[in-house]
């Protein structure tokens, strides 16, 4: 099992190594330069140069990446462009907000996605079955503007409940939280719960069609009882691959629902980087995205080893 | 031909009988088809129609001021109200759609073949290549679609071909997956291995053999593919990266409408409400394939 293990992680570090090069020669691949942007239009070529020099920018290309993956790897991924204060200063500011936003989300929509997913497939082929599973596929194709635009829509300027489109400060208390956080996390939680809940009813689903479950409905067990006490068990490990991927989705959805709720989080800051070509900044938002995208596929994978006997015991 | 043993009619069984399924699948699945496909059915060839012929029907220019005010509400001369210039919305949505479905059915079009062609030819190629050829494709998928759009974004511009690579790059793994799955579960078929027995090489296995029985379910994760790229494209253009003013695809016309919100215009909810339509169709007309295609939506990930 150990083996397996780090195996995973042996290859989930080389992808990242992998996509660490990828990031860095797409946005280091044009000529279009920091020095030159730093110094604007009117700066002479030799003061351009002598910057260039000063950055670091006159070496050759593999020597800047390995540059930029040390001081990555050592927490000190560069100077920000656009307001000259170290990247990892702008990052650790704005992470921590992510997370909460992130967490906040994948806590409420995991117990409602697992519930609906364990319930259509209890009740497969019925009225309810046919109506959720419906739902959630509209659900999945609904872009999340969508989704943010008719929540400000409806609790906003309808119902007057929540402040339109903009982020409030934090003040300590539990009202003023779901006050700030309840149109994000909807938005956020919304495309989710519906591919989780799709991907659970499948798994179980998958499960209940086993000669095992045939052998309990012979024996006379509950419905409730099957599906609970012996499909769910088997279903664990697709059930964790599904929330993990669903989660990772996350990580998309934070750009769209971050820019349009004004939230204060990195994916926003990785959008603004984009729109003033503020390079390391970018290098080191998509790195954390990637990062946290391979933590979760690592996590649903040993989960996996550790729940199923026939790989536990290699 | 050179073996003796394979008759000319012996040779051929595999794709007829391809084709036979193929046509009575088209037969059997207009009769078959729920309420909710037929929905579907009806939104997407509606969408089809607008992004080919919609232009023809607007009422105005597409960049021409007609109204007084900004954000008119719904009235007879604009059916869908005025944008924040006092644009007539109809017109405006109708030619965005024009970009919106292009863009995706180029991008979408463009991994699905590139997916199963080099989905065919990890399968007939050595155990070699097809492991090199899938990890690299896995470090693909590991950077999230929306991101490894505002990296390519920010290195190169936004451009419309831009958009379209990369857009088809983020979705190739994907395309990629499902067709090595089936092309791999087929290659072990009997009929598969006659042929490699008769002496025929891999061009032709992988496009004879393998392809014909494999291009339903492609057809239907080609949906799919249009799907995720209309909702990332769109997404981007609501950031202010993808399609560049002037042209305006339906995320463009969400985003310079969005001071619009506060008093619930039209201008803002109807070309979100177009994309959501377009997409809610395409899904529905993949749940109502009967089969393997239909499962493709049950673990879909966008």
């Amino acid at each position: 099992m150990a083996v397996l293990i780090a195996r995973r992680i042996g290859i989930a570090v080389l992808t990242l190594l992998l996509v660490s090069a990828a990031v860095f020669s797409i946005t280091s691949i044009l000529p279009g330069d920091a020095a030159q942007a730093a110094l604007g239009q009117s700066a002479t070529p030799e003061m351009v140069a002598a910057l260039r020099a000063q950055m670091g920018l006159d070496q050759p290309a593999y020597l800047r990446y390995l540059h930029w993956l040390g001081g990555l790897l050592t927490g000190n991924p560069g100077q920000s462009l656009a307001n000259n204060t170290p990247v990892a200063d702008l990052i650790s500011m704005r992470l921590p907000k992510s997370l909460l936003l992130a967490g906040t989300a994948a806590a409420v929509s995991v117990p409602v996605a697992l519930t609906i997913g364990i319930l259509t497939a209890m009740y497969r082929g019925s009225r309810l079955d046919r109506l959720l599973s419906l739902a959630t596929l509209g659900m999945i194709a609904v872009p999340e503007f969508l989704v943010a635009t008719v929540a400000v829509l409806i609790f906003a300027v309808k119902l007057h409940w929540l402040s339109a489109l903009s982020y409030v400060p934090e003040t300590p208390g539990i009202g003023p939280f779901v006050r700030a956080y309840a149109m994000p996390v909807l938005t956020l939680s919304f495309v989710i719960i519906a591919q989780m809940a799709r991907m659970t009813r499948a798994a179980v689903v998958d499960q209940l069609s086993q000669p095992y479950v045939e052998m309990a409905i012979l024996k006379g067990a509950s419905p409730a009882r099957i599906v609970l006490r012996h499909a769910l068990p088997n279903a664990a490990g697709p059930i964790v691959n599904a929330v993990a991927l669903s989660l990772s989705y996350l990580l998309g959805g934070a750009i769209i629902v971050e820019t349009i709720f004004n939230y204060p989080g990195i994916a926003s800051l990785m959008v603004d980087a984009v729109t003033n070509r503020d390079m390391p900044l970018l290098q080191a938002c998509a790195m954390i995205f990637c990062c946290a995208y391979l933590i979760l596929v690592l996590l649903a994978d040993v989960f996996a080893i550790v729940s199923s006997p026939k790989l536990r015991r290699r | 031909m050179t073996t003796p043993v394979a008759s000319p009619s012996a040779d051929r069984a595999p794709a007829q009988e391809g084709i036979a399924h193929r046509a009575g699948f088209w037969r059997r699945w207009p009769r078959r088809l729920s309420l909710s496909g037929l929905v579907g059915v009806v939104l997407v060839a509606f969408w089809l129609l607008v992004a080919f012929v919609g232009p023809l029907f607007a009422p105005h220019g597409v960049g021409a001021i007609v109204a007084d005010d900004s954000f008119a509400p719904m009235s007879g001369q604009f059916p869908l109200g005025s944008d924040y210039l006092g644009r007539d919305v109809l017109s405006r949505i109708l030619y965005g759609a024009r970009y919106t479905i292009g863009l995706a059915l180029a991008a979408a079009l463009l991994a699905s073949t590139a997916g199963t062609a080099l989905g065919l030819f990890a399968t007939v190629s050595g155990r070699w290549i097809d492991e090199s050829l899938s990890r690299l494709l896995d470090a693909v998928t590991c950077i999230p679609s929306k991101v490894f759009a505002l990296v390519m974004v920010a290195g190169f511009g936004s451009s419309v071909p831009l958009l379209i690579f990369t857009a088809a790059l983020s979705y190739l793994p994907g395309a990629y997956r499902i067709a090595r799955s089936l092309a791999v579960n087929l290659n072990v078929m009997e009929y598969v291995e006659v042929a490699r027995a008769r002496g025929e090489g891999r061009v032709y296995i992988a496009c004879y053999e393998l392809l014909p029985n494999m291009i339903h379910p492609m057809l239907a994760d080609f949906g799919l593919r249009f799907v995720f790229v209309v909702l990332l494209l769109s997404g981007l253009s609501f950031l202010g990266l993808g399609v560049q003013p002037p042209a305006a695809d339906l995320g463009s016309l969400v985003r310079e409408n969005i001071s619009g919100l506060p008093d619930g215009s039209p201008a803002v909810m109807m070309p979100a409400l177009a994309i959501a339509t377009l997409t809610i169709g395409v899904n529905l007309v993949i749940d109502s394939l009967p089969g393997r295609a239909r499962r493709l939506t049950r673990g879909a990930l966008r």
